[in-house]
């Protein structure tokens, strides 16, 4: 791969990446149009994310991808070949370890450090995309700062599910301004996103990339008498047995039975290593 | 019992074997070589690079024969291939009445100067299969004639003689360039029509369709097509005038649509244009077809409403390499958002369930009470 340049793009993209990631930073949740590259993966597979993370690798960097919390994810593995071959930089499946996270639906379980930065791969960047699908209009909604249609959508919601109906990519506010799609994480881990790091959200296909500093108020849509409320399944991991982290549920026979791990790989291997041990992990072993 | 969804990386590679495999197909089978197919399956050559936007014939046949004959596949390495190029410059706009044309029609005029030229085309073939190909493929020479000598002027020059069809604003602003800055609405007519010739044949096609059949209708007369060779000339800054680098076959297609006039407007004619590389006839045709009615704005028309009219509708909608990237990605892993939607799913039931079952209760009791 030595005709290509240092993690794929030429140096001009890059500069222009970068650029756009400023202006994100600098007006927290504003998304930022950007002249998205075809890459050599699918629009829709991360190519806004591989080229956040492509403009914001150096070559001491390490890197770690996750896609559903896991490493091991088809399509995580196949990013972070990517990367090993175009940037060669040092990779890694521990969150402690890596000073780039890109991912993919999930923030990772551990707490996340200011020398890390975490870049999130972006299908549709427009939180009112659902509500009013035209950009022209969109955008005018978010420099008139008009949000009364999302509130109506929930408001609906619970009248009639009785609860607001959005389980994943559910809406936040950043720092009191901007609505912002969060990406399709579940909403349990929406609160995590007032954290150390700097989030860089990359959406190739849309052209859009935008930003949360570090320690910046983000908070999820909601109202006083229905607040806001992060669920995940009321188990503990089968594995390692943590009652704190977001849980994927497994259908492990023909009888339909479920077991429940943690969706982060990384979490659940650092808890059984630690000596953690859950209702089936022996079962495992053996 | 619990099988960790491990052994992704492996499972990658003997994809990755497996799809070799099939590519090549039976051994006992000769292979494809790039020069057949570039030669042999040029119209697929030429689609693959329209779409690609990439002149490169045998670039295009690799990439055809790298994705098994997909061609929005084809397309798609072509495209990621064509996004790591340098920029050297760019060229002068290509002079397409100067075309040296292998086809020259016009449906607006029985004879013009240049003359009809048929060329190599179907439209007069019986589609009959002709077995005698699966055989034997070869061929007794075509008749050739000198080539005529005489310009070929644009047919619609000579309805601008009478200005008796719109003309087109003139403007020396350098136009944006799609590749370089991120689509925004309103767009502009360059952008469009960039937009328009990289789209996918099938959808700017069935745009065009739609309004032949009503939606937003215009009826539009092929003014002019003609495909063949345009020189390419660039200027060499340290030559300091421009020479010929190359040239590139084109299919060039102007409408001529009837229009009444509107509030702004005198009645005269209108246009439409498509230009695409290669022999693309179908899909210049439409993209001139779609051109001209998302030009409603600019000529004073009324929004029908149509989708053919609607600009962000249109181009946001027409790059086969963004829609087929978006529409496959649902085959990746999206455990965790549908585990969160299990978990919303079986809250709002047991809600339900507990309503209903307080609503019995209540009625029962007010029945045992009366």
């Amino acid at each position: 791969m030595s005709n290509y340049n240092f993690a794929y793009l030429d140096e001009q993209t890059k500069r222009m990446i970068r650029r756009a990631i400023l202006k994100g930073l600098a007006v927290p949740g504003y998304q930022v149009p950007f002249a998205s590259r075809e890459m050599p993966m699918p629009y829709g597979w991360g190519t806004g994310g591989v080229q956040v993370s492509a403009a914001t690798l150096t070559p001491e960097d390490t890197l770690k991808v996750i896609d559903q919390g896991a490493d091991d994810t088809t399509n995580a593995v196949s990013i972070r070949k990517f990367f090993e071959r175009t940037a060669g930089v040092e990779t890694t499946e521990e969150t402690e370890q890596a000073s780039v996270i890109q991912t993919r639906h999930r923030i990772p379980e551990a707490k996340l450090r200011e020398d890390q930065i975490l870049v999130y791969q972006v299908p549709i960047p427009e939180p009112l995309r659902f509500l009013e699908p035209r950009e022209t209009e969109t955008r005018k909604m978010h420099s008139l700062e008009e949000y009364g249609l999302m509130h109506v959508k929930l408001y609906e919601d619970i009248s009639q599910h009785g609860a607001i109906a959005t389980s994943y990519a559910y809406p936040v506010k950043v720092e009191d301004r901007y609505v912002m799609d969060p990406s399709p994480i579940p909403k349990f881990d929406n609160p995590k996103m007032e954290m150390a790091a700097i989030q860089l959200f990359g959406a190739g296909r849309e052209q859009r990339i935008y930003a949360v500093p570090p320690y910046t108020k983000v908070v999820s849509l909601d109202f006083e008498d229905y607040p806001f409320e992060a669920t995940k399944a009321e188990h503990a991991c089968d594995l390692c047995g943590a009652e704190d982290s977001y849980l994927d549920e497994v259908i492990v026979d023909d009888a339909g039975n479920r077991m429940f791990v943690c969706s982060d790989t990384d979490y659940c291997r650092s808890r059984r290593g630690a000596g953690h041990v859950g209702r089936l992990a022996q079962e495992e072993v053996a | 019992m619990y099988v960790a969804v491990k052994g992704g990386e492996r499972a990658i590679e003997n994809a990755h074997a497996w799809l070799a495999e099939e590519r090549r197909g039976d051994t006992s089978v000769a292979e494809l070589s790039l020069s057949q197919i570039r030669e042999q399956l040029s119209l697929a050559v030429n689609r693959v690079m329209a779409e690609g936007s990439l002149y490169d014939p045998d670039l295009a046949a690799l990439a055809i024969k790298q994705s098994r004959g997909d061609l929005i596949e084809a397309i798609f390495l072509i495209r990621a291939y064509r996004t790591t190029l340098p920029r050297f410059g760019a060229t002068l706009p290509v002079e397409t009445g100067e075309m040296a044309c292998d086809r020259r029609i016009s449906a607006t005029f029985k004879d013009a100067p240049g003359g009809q030229v048929l060329g190599p085309t179907f439209d007069y073939t019986h589609r009959l299969l002709d077995f005698k190909l699966a055989a034997d493929g070869e061929l007794p020479e075509a008749p050739t004639a000198e080539p005529r000598q005489e310009p070929t002027p644009h047919i619609t020059e000579f309805l601008q003689g009478e200005d008796i069809i719109q003309r087109e604003p003139v403007s020396e602003e350098t136009p944006g360039d799609l590749t370089r800055e991120p689509m925004q609405f309103p767009s502009n007519r360059p952008l469009r029509l960039q937009s328009l010739t990289r789209g996918d044949e099938g959808f700017v096609l069935g745009m065009a369709y739609s309004t032949q059949r009503g939606y937003a209708r215009n009826h539009a007369f092929v003014g002019e097509l003609r495909i063949g060779r345009c020189a390419v000339e660039m200027e060499i800054p340290e030559l300091g005038f421009a020479i010929e680098i190359g040239e590139i076959e084109l299919t060039e297609c102007e409408t001529v649509n009837q229009f009444t006039g509107s509030k702004t407007e005198p009645p005269q004619f209108t246009r439409g244009y498509g230009l695409v590389f290669g022999q693309s006839e179908r899909k210049s045709i439409s993209m001139a077809l779609v051109d001209r009615a998302l030009r409603w704005e600019e000529l004073g028309e009324d929004n029908l409403g149509a989708a053919a009219q609607d600009e962000e509708f249109v181009l946001s909608h027409c790059d086969n390499i963004q829609a087929t990237g978006f529409l496959e990605h649902i085959k990746l892993p999206h455990y965790v958002d549908f585990q969160s939607e299990l978990e919303l799913v079986r809250k709002l039931r047991r809600e339900a369930e507990e309503r209903t079952s307080e609503q019995l209760g209540a009625i029962a009791a007010q029945e045992a009470a009366e």
